[in-house]
């Protein structure tokens, strides 16, 4: 185990300026404090058209007719694309498996189903012709939750699949099933003194990034296309374009422009293959630009889930066993629902130390929305139960709810359920007992600026529905676990380009990757590792695109781990051959080119003594350095169809909450008054950027806990409420206090010792809400989002 | 239509605007001032806030054909607002009516962490796009120090607001903060780099006075 906050693997000194652990700030603020910075929504081109897509109106459904003529004839119209006008046999796409339908062909399989396209010289002039364009529609059955997806004779959602995971389903209409099984846990449960058994209900969260899905489509005079997007992969965008454009990768350029945030929602396709289709058709740059409405179609949500829980206990606290069985509504297409399920089965059991578990995850296929990514990824739906049923069962036992966690807590060396061992430190029992450790918020501190209550501060808020009375404080725990990386056995690389050279008269590094900056700050890191390997003040980051390598993608918690491994392998290559350059002048004048250890810093070549050999402008003078170089973390593999097992994960990260709740019993109003965090990450390369990873992480978690979910209608499929209206994200006045305690327990593996940070603080945020609001309630809560009438027995 | 108006302290006209465009429509892709940002066009987010004749207002709510003749501040003109702002009443930081220096310190502002340490202002380095030598409000150059910016895309909204708030309100409560800014979403940050970054604004100004 590495020294608190020391990071490993350092092989540089660590002396320059502006380097790792230092909080640098944001390349790219100046720019989006100005309005400067160009998102994807930006984008303008002389001439350009405006794109607008007609989405499906029902949720299943055959097509029975599509007349465009009457959209076609509109003035200002430049083209009108349906599934018959695609240019090649491509015409499906997908993360993983290519379900999904560039544009519906004889069916719609989920309600804002892309049907067909527009091009137009105003944005209303388009959205006016999508809507003269007429579909008929013969409506089938909706399947919406698991009984209907696997009843007798249920219309399938996919006929005739031919996926590779369709040979170990169940039913055709279940996309992917993942057993996880270790040691007997039905023999483990006769041991067991407490049984505790459960049902909880997960809703359908959205990522509500604020920068709509947007970009701009320039046909090149090659006959290949620009593309300026938002995205979280490049790589993979391009990937799934080009073939059904009918295009070679190289004629598909892709540049990053700035993108407003993700969360996950960006790593499917939305309106890419669209405006480049329109682009070809029209020989005319194409912009498009989601409202929010159509946002709320255009990408996947996080799965609402289905869990069902038994955790058994010795009379001494010990846990004896899990059994879980956790149903993942897929909606209509596959996205990333195999790693979700992958995940939510393999850290179903949370960060405790279990021998005898039998899970079972699945994802079905529905005609509900879409789901896929969104930050914390599977684990979010199973930290909510499992946390839920520790709580549950601590009472059982009668142990104090943090000691029962922190008794059953894993630690470096322990076994996960799926037979891998945590190589790297897993201080989960710390975490608990530093968050719990924290000073808590004040009783009734709405009196806090005197003898008068601040309704501010109190449940309902302006609304002056309390002042005080009726309100009850709870408080509640929570921990859990997330994988960093992509997992299961993925050729999970990336590739950065450093170069460097003298301008000006001092040195610079320059690093180009294809990462996705999407709010993060890994252009803010990049630049820091550059500084730190390479001894330079000046770092100049290029905009990401895919002139070079795969970054891979920006989610996982990943991307400072490995492209930012990959900057610091490329960089300390380049460093080498600086050196080779310094030794090939200038080794004849002094001995210790030859002998020494030597260093890059301040700009300078010096020994590990820190006497200084020579200028980098001196070294370099009119020559570049430049290295582009691909660079892997450990390999994963493949967890086994039938038990789980296998050394699936690369890294794990591990976060703590204690909420802090006020609840007005009578109306059901929460006001969460503090959300404290505890996160081991590893090595903080930017202690502020990390801070606010922790912080944004956090509040999402709050937001599903009270407030956030999609209404799909269960009787049509239809989604209830797209707009920011009627599906609530966290306000400033939502959001309470986020103390953070941050952890740097140095993992061995990886750069520097660094822990992916994004997503951890997204699982147990929520359960730790949840508890607090059962603490000040008494209730039982078994679904989130918690809402009013859940909490005044009207629902 | 043709539509009129004073953005920025200039006189702009647009033509051949239809009828049912919004104010943000009009700046975003007529005028080329995208710095306003089109989030929920539907008056819920504030990342279109601008200044209408001093009030902040969702551009995306205003029609394009109200503004005529009228006076409107963006992102864009931040800067220099603030800065016309200082000079008209004597002061170099913006929002000086209060002069009484209370309030919050620096320290508090800081929540604990040393000056010139998380901030790293000493240690910038001199990344390509960090854009030195460009003038920024008080608040905008807060936003950048405390870390309130991640992906951006609530920025402008909230820097308008906030600008608007501290120029009412110079030493604000986090109450008041948290009340002013109740208009404006933002998905990355959990707001708290933003309630250090309008403190950290309220601040310095309360110590240049």
């Amino acid at each position: 185990m590495g020294t608190t906050g020391t990071p490993t693997n350092i092989t540089q000194g660590s002396g320059t300026r502006g380097g790792i652990g230092e909080s640098t700030l944001r390349p790219d603020g100046t720019l989006k404090v100005t309005g400067e910075f160009a998102y994807s929504s930006d984008m303008w081109h002389e001439d350009m058209l405006w794109g607008q897509i007609l989405r499906s109106t029902v949720a299943h459904a055959e097509i029975v007719s599509i007349d465009t003529a009457e959209a076609l004839a509109t003035p200002g119209v430049y083209a009108v694309m349906t599934y018959d006008d695609l240019p090649t046999d491509v015409r499906h796409y997908g993360l993983e498996i290519q379900d999904t339908p560039v544009l519906a062909h004889g069916k719609v399989r989920h309600h804002g189903e892309p049907v067909a396209i527009v091009a137009a010289d105003h944005p209303e002039t388009a959205r006016r012709a999508a809507a003269k364009i007429k579909v008929e529609y013969r409506e089938l059955p909706v399947i919406t939750d698991e009984a209907s997806a696997t009843a007798p004779g249920a219309v399938l959602v996919h006929e005739g699949r031919t996926d590779h995971h369709v040979g170990h389903v169940p039913h055709p209409n279940i996309l992917h099933r993942q057993p996880i099984v270790r040691g007997d846990a039905g023999a483990a449960a006769r041991r067991a003194d407490f049984v505790v058994r459960g049902e909880y209900t997960f809703g359908m969260q959205d990522q509500a990034f604020l920068g709509p899905e947007s970009g701009l489509a320039v046909p090149a005079e090659d006959g290949g296309v620009e593309l300026y997007i938002a995205t979280q992969w490049l790589h993979s965008d391009l990937r799934q374009i080009a073939p059904v454009l009918g295009l070679p990768e190289n004629k598909v350029r892709m540049t990053l422009s700035g993108v407003g945030g993700a969360f996950g929602g960006r790593e499917d396709l939305s309106m890419q293959i669209h405006a480049c289709l329109l682009a070809l058709r029209t020989g005319k740059p194409v912009k498009i630009v989601y409202n929010r409405f159509e946002s709320f179609f255009g990408h996947v949500h996080r799965h609402p889930a289905k869990l069902t829980y038994e955790h058994g206990a010795t009379k001494d606290g010990k846990l004896t066993h899990v059994k879980a069985r956790i149903v993942l509504d897929g909606g209509a297409y596959a996205s990333a629902s195999p790693a979700v399920v992958g995940n939510a089965s393999s850290l179903g059991v949370g960060p405790y130390v279990v021998d005898d578990v039998d899970i079972e995850a699945l994802a079905l296929y529905t005609n509900n929305p879409p789901c896929g990514a969104m930050r914390g990824f599977g684990a979010v739906q199973a930290c909510f139960a499992y946390e839920a049923q520790m709580d549950r069962l601590a009472d059982e036992v009668g142990m104090d709810r943090v000691e029962f966690r922190r008794l059953n807590a894993m630690e470096q060396g322990s076994l996960l359920p799926t037979g891998q061992r945590v190589d790297s430190p897993a201080p989960v029992a710390e975490l608990l007992r530093r968050v719990k450790a924290m000073p808590l918020p004040p009783e009734r501190q709405w009196l806090s600026a005197g003898e008068e209550a601040d309704v501010r501060q109190l449940p309902g808020g302006l609304s002056n529905t309390t002042h005080g009375e009726g309100v009850v404080r709870g408080i509640g725990y929570a921990v859990g676990i997330k994988n960093v990386g992509f997992s299961e056995g993925f050729d999970d690389y990336s590739t950065a380009r450093v170069r460097m050279e003298v301008v000006g008269g001092v040195p610079v590094a320059t690093v180009h990757t294809a990462m996705a900056e999407v709010g993060q700050g890994g252009v803010t890191v990049h630049a820091q590792i550059a500084r730190t390997e390479l001894g330079v003040a000046q770092v100049t980051i290029q905009p990401a695109d895919t002139r070079v390598g795969s970054a891979g993608s920006t989610s996982a918690s990943r991307q400072t781990y490995v492209t930012g491994g990959a900057v610091k392998n490329s960089c300390e290559l380049v460093r080498e051959k600086v050196l080779e350059i310094g030794r090939r002048k200038f080794g004849a004048y002094h001995p210790a080119w030859a002998t020494a250890e030597l260093l890059l810093e301040g700009g300078k070549v010096v020994t590990d003594g820190g006497e200084v050999l020579a200028d980098l402008t001196d070294v370099l003078e009119d020559e570049a350095v430049e290295v582009e170089a691909e660079w892997r973390h450990r390999p994963t593999e493949p967890f086994d169809l039938r038990t789980g097992q296998g050394n699936g994960h690369v890294q794990y990260s591990f976060a703590a909450h204690r909420a802090v709740v006020e609840v007005d019993t009578e109306l059901g109003l929460v006001k969460v008054v503090e959300l404290a965090c505890a996160q081991d990450v590893g090595k903080a390369l930017n202690p502020l950027s990390v801070v606010g990873q922790i912080q944004g992480g956090t509040t999402q978690g709050l937001g599903v806990a009270v407030m956030e979910e999609i209404i799909v209608d269960p009787r049509t499929a239809k989604v209830r409420n797209p707009s920011f209206t009627d599906y609530l994200i966290p306000t400033i006045l939502d959001t309470p206090t986020i103390p953070v305690d941050v952890l740097e327990l140095a993992d061995d593996h990886a750069p520097y010792g660094l822990r992916g940070v994004g997503e951890a603080p997204t699982l147990s945020s929520t359960p730790a809400v949840l508890a607090a609001i059962r603490n000040a309630t008494g209730l039982e809560l078994t679904r989130t989002p918690v809402r009013p009438e859940h909490l005044t027995g009207t629902a | 239509m043709r539509v009129s108006f004073t953005v920025n302290g200039r006189r702009q006209e647009a033509d051949d605007v239809w009828e049912g465009e919004s104010l943000l429509y009009v700046l975003r892709e007529r005028l080329g001032l995208p710095g306003s940002k089109n989030a929920c066009e539907q008056g819920e987010c504030g990342s279109c806030t601008v200044r209408l004749d001093g009030v902040p207002v969702c551009s995306c709510l205003v029609a394009a054909g109200q503004v005529e003749g009228r006076e409107v501040v963006t992102v864009e003109g931040l800067a220099d607002f603030a800065r016309r702002r200082a000079e008209h009443s004597g002061c170099t930081t913006g929002t000086c009516d209060s002069g009484d220096g209370e309030g919050i310190s620096l320290d508090e502002a800081q929540l604990g962490v040393p000056p010139g340490e998380a901030w790293g202002r000493a240690a910038k380095g001199q990344d390509s796009q960090t854009g030195e030598g460009v003038e920024l409000s008080p608040v905008q150059q807060a936003f950048i120090d405390a870390g309130a910016v991640q992906c951006g895309f609530c920025t402008p909204g909230l820097l308008i607001a906030a600008d608007e708030m501290l120029e009412r309100t110079p030493n604000p409560t986090d109450a008041d903060i948290r009340e002013a800014l109740s208009g404006n979403l933002c998905r990355c940050t959990g707001y708290e780099k933003i309630m250090d970054a309008v403190r950290l604004a309220a601040a310095r100004q309360s110590e240049a006075v």
